[in-house]
């Protein structure tokens, strides 16, 4: 009888161990330093110079071997008294895209499974302009632009009171000094709360492992802005971050051929965009929502 | 020291007897959780192609970004906070037949929450990174965000759920009398819990002015009332197969079930008020919010695809609630029981897809997608409904024998020692032959 009951233990004890052992094993073994690291990786605003450096450089690596390209990756912070705005001359837009695409290739973007761009145009037939339920979204003619049509291109409003902020759990996603929205892309978790939480539609989930041809990779980043991003974290527009925060404009400013993109500073009395405020009719998407966008339409006049 | 020695030792007894009664049963109980496992592992095999992958795996995209797996999570937080209508009338109104199982409820409802929680990491993209979400450790975007609340609510209400019917089973193994003054607040505590965590659930919703068919003041209490009908049906449900295939004596009395199907007969009234009224409101103001409506009920601009099942989820509750409305039909166990599968079924559509992909079609810039989850969605969402299953089969394997009196502290001294007798007996036997 005692014989019995202590093999039993026995079986349970070792039947245990086994299990446990059988768990960890694999998780340990397919765990390189590397990887150890990425796991332990701190959010971004807590890390010290000497961390990010270390970070940067570790990325640089990666890149270097993944896309063959050396890479120059910024962590350049927000230029002091500088608040950034968008303006968008909607009469003027001919729905072309380019900034669509303009945009896709410099901010290294997912080319394809999933395709994944920051800016969409809609296409509104003449006569409508806040209900977007006629919008198309995919159109596709040959010349544009299409008699009885107006185009409204939509991207990140860059809020002043960002929902998508708000509603992340993890502090993932926050507004710089400078009002640009951004995200740590190592730090988010891919719950996918602020997509469902923006009503402009201002952001897109990588839902698989970006796919970015080698000789399309733009090497010039910033670490918030166009890095490459990863499997199953959000990202949006910023502004072109990686451009603005060395006095350039975003590039889908400039890939517009007919002018209809302004950019500017809102802190600075001379600049375009204090310009259009003061002179043009603006108005602002959804502003009933209540989320403050920086981001202007406005018509001639 | 001593004492210390005898307690652990004690504990270890009762852990080790835990064990070995969960290891033995049936042959029906060893099919019963072997297909369980099986569903599991499969279940599980679809998860990892998902974690490889991406969630480019599922049927979800960015205009659909949350599917199946959320639709299952707010079906399930509805479903656990349920009990609360099992603890109300047992712990305050002392109304004894449901006194005798408002353990196994709150068992259920510790079941329901870990479901829920598993939905929530299926969910995520990044689940090798979910250690953010923690509190102290990560950094949790406490108070701002829902679903840091959600976190905290669900966890709490888990723990709550766990430790009453645990620490009750534990004294009745004993046979000592609960000390009511250290378990009663905890009791207390879990009414409002019951009641918080759903709200949180629904609030994670409504906080979206980007989402107008989430975006209404009304969907707390709809959340309340359509989960206090769910939740006792499957409760009921799951009761008579415990009195059926439990070979232990134990008390699930025919008047606890009805007592329970009248609070259903309210909670479904409730239920369909509210909707009502919100109906009335889109559809006789008519604004652009109607849209997610229109989608749901009568299809938007020739997209059609949820109106098939709201439709038959309506014609569901609405029998369901007839049947549970007349003292007749309520209390034979034949209608009762279908009254029953219909609101499991009924309400899991209106507020699990009915409720979740809505809300994303059409998206804040008009574009409509129809989203239709895919198999692999289907075999993760069995997995977990499976593991849900397994778990509360085996507490309940433990709870129940608890419960009748037949798995207890008494009895195992007076087992050992009749042991010890007939191991003395067997010796001089043996000393005889020698």
């Amino acid at each position: 009888m005692q014989n019995k009951r202590y093999t039993r233990r026995e079986f349970l004890r070792n039947a245990s161990l086994a299990a446990l052992g059988g768990l960890t094993i694999p998780v340990f073994s397919s765990c390189t330093k590397e990887e150890a690291e990425d796991f332990l990786q701190k959010h971004f605003r807590e890390m010290t110079p000497e961390e990010k450096k270390r970070i940067i450089a570790k990325l640089e690596q990666r890149y270097l071997q993944k896309y063959g390209r050396k890479f120059q990756i910024s962590t350049q912070e927000a230029v002091p008294d500088t608040f950034w705005a968008y303006g968008l001359e909607l009469s003027r837009c001919i729905g072309c895209r380019r900034c669509v695409y303009a945009c896709v290739k410099e901010n290294n973007h997912s080319r394809h499974d999933p395709q994944l761009q920051w800016i969409r145009v809609l296409r509104l037939k003449r006569g409508n302009l806040i209900n977007l339920e006629n919008s198309e979204h995919y159109y596709d003619p040959d010349l544009v632009p299409e008699k009885g049509f107006i185009y409204l291109p939509v991207q990140c409003q860059q809020c002043q009171e960002p929902p998508c902020v708000k509603v992340c759990p993890v502090h993932a996603t926050w507004q710089e000094p400078d009002g640009i929205v951004v995200v740590d892309y190592n730090w988010c978790i891919g719950c996918r709360y602020c997509i469902a939480a923006c009503p402009y539609k201002g952001r897109v989930f990588n839902w698989a492992e970006p796919n970015i041809p080698k000789e399309e990779i733009n090497p010039s980043v910033h670490y918030l802005g166009n890095r490459p991003r990863m499997k199953c974290a959000v990202e949006k527009c910023t502004f072109c971050i990686q451009r603005v925060r060395q006095g350039r404009y975003p590039a889908c400013v400039e890939a517009c051929p007919t002018g209809t993109r302004k950019f500017g500073n809102l802190l600075d009395p001379n600049s375009e965009m204090r310009y259009i405020i003061d002179r043009k009719r603006v108005f602002r998407l959804k502003e009933d929502l209540g989320t403050e966008p920086k981001f202007y339409y406005f018509f001639e006049a | 020291m001593e004492k210390l020695q005898e307690l652990l030792n004690e504990t270890w007894h009762f852990y080790k007897r835990t064990l070995i009664l969960v290891a033995r049963g049936s042959k029906l109980y060893y099919a019963w959780c072997i297909s369980l496992m099986a569903i599991i592992a499969i279940g599980f095999l679809f998860y990892m192609r998902q974690h490889d992958l991406g969630l480019i795996a599922t049927k979800m995209n960015d205009q659909v970004s949350w599917g199946l797996y959320i639709a299952n999570f707010t079906y399930l937080v509805g479903a656990a906070a349920a009990a609360v209508l099992l603890v109300i009338p047992s712990y305050v109104y002392h109304f004894k037949p449901i006194k005798e199982i408002v353990v196994l409820g709150e068992l259920f409802a510790a079941s329901s929450i870990v479901m829920a929680i598993l939905f929530v990491m299926v969910d995520l993209g990044r689940l090798d990174r979910f250690w953010h979400m923690l509190p102290l450790i990560g950094s949790m975007n406490f108070p701002q965000s829902l679903l840091a609340w959600d976190v905290l609510a669900l966890n709490g209400y888990l723990f709550l759920n766990l430790l009453i019917p645990v620490y009750l089973l534990v004294k009745f193994y004993y046979r000592k009398e609960p000390n009511w003054k250290f378990i009663l607040p905890f009791i207390l505590v879990s009414i409002p819990m019951a009641v918080a965590i759903h709200t949180v659930t629904a609030f994670l919703y409504n906080g979206l002015p980007a989402r107008p068919f989430w975006n209404a003041s009304i969907l707390a209490p709809r959340f309340l009332a359509s989960a206090f009908c769910s939740g006792p049906a499957i409760i009921i449900i799951i009761f008579q197969i415990i009195r059926k295939v439990s070979v232990h004596h134990i008390e699930i009395e025919d008047s606890a079930l009805f007592k329970i199907s009248e609070l259903i007969a309210y909670a479904m009234f409730l239920n369909l008020f509210l909707l009502s009224a919100e109906i009335f409101k889109e559809y006789y103001s008519q604004t652009v919010h109607i849209a997610s409506f229109r989608y749901l009920f009568e299809g938007l601009h020739g997209h059609k695809e949820l109106v098939p099942w709201i439709w038959s989820a309506m014609t569901m509750n609405v029998v369901a609630f007839i049947i549970f409305l007349i003292p007749q039909t309520r209390k034979r166990l034949t209608t009762l029981n279908l009254g029953c599968l219909l609101i499991i079924i009924g309400v899991w559509i209106e507020k699990g897809p009915g409720f979740v992909i809505p809300g994303f079609v059409p998206d804040p810039l008009g574009e409509i997608f129809e989203y239709f989850p895919n198999h692999l969605e289907l075999m993760v969402s069995f997995g977990i409904w499976a593991t849900g299953l397994l778990i509360f089969t085996l507490l309940m394997k433990v709870a129940i024998p608890i419960e009748a009196g037949e798995f207890s502290h008494v009895s195992y001294v007076e087992r050992s020692f009749r042991r010890e007798e007939e191991y003395q007996g067997w010796r001089q036997d043996s000393f005889k032959k020698w």
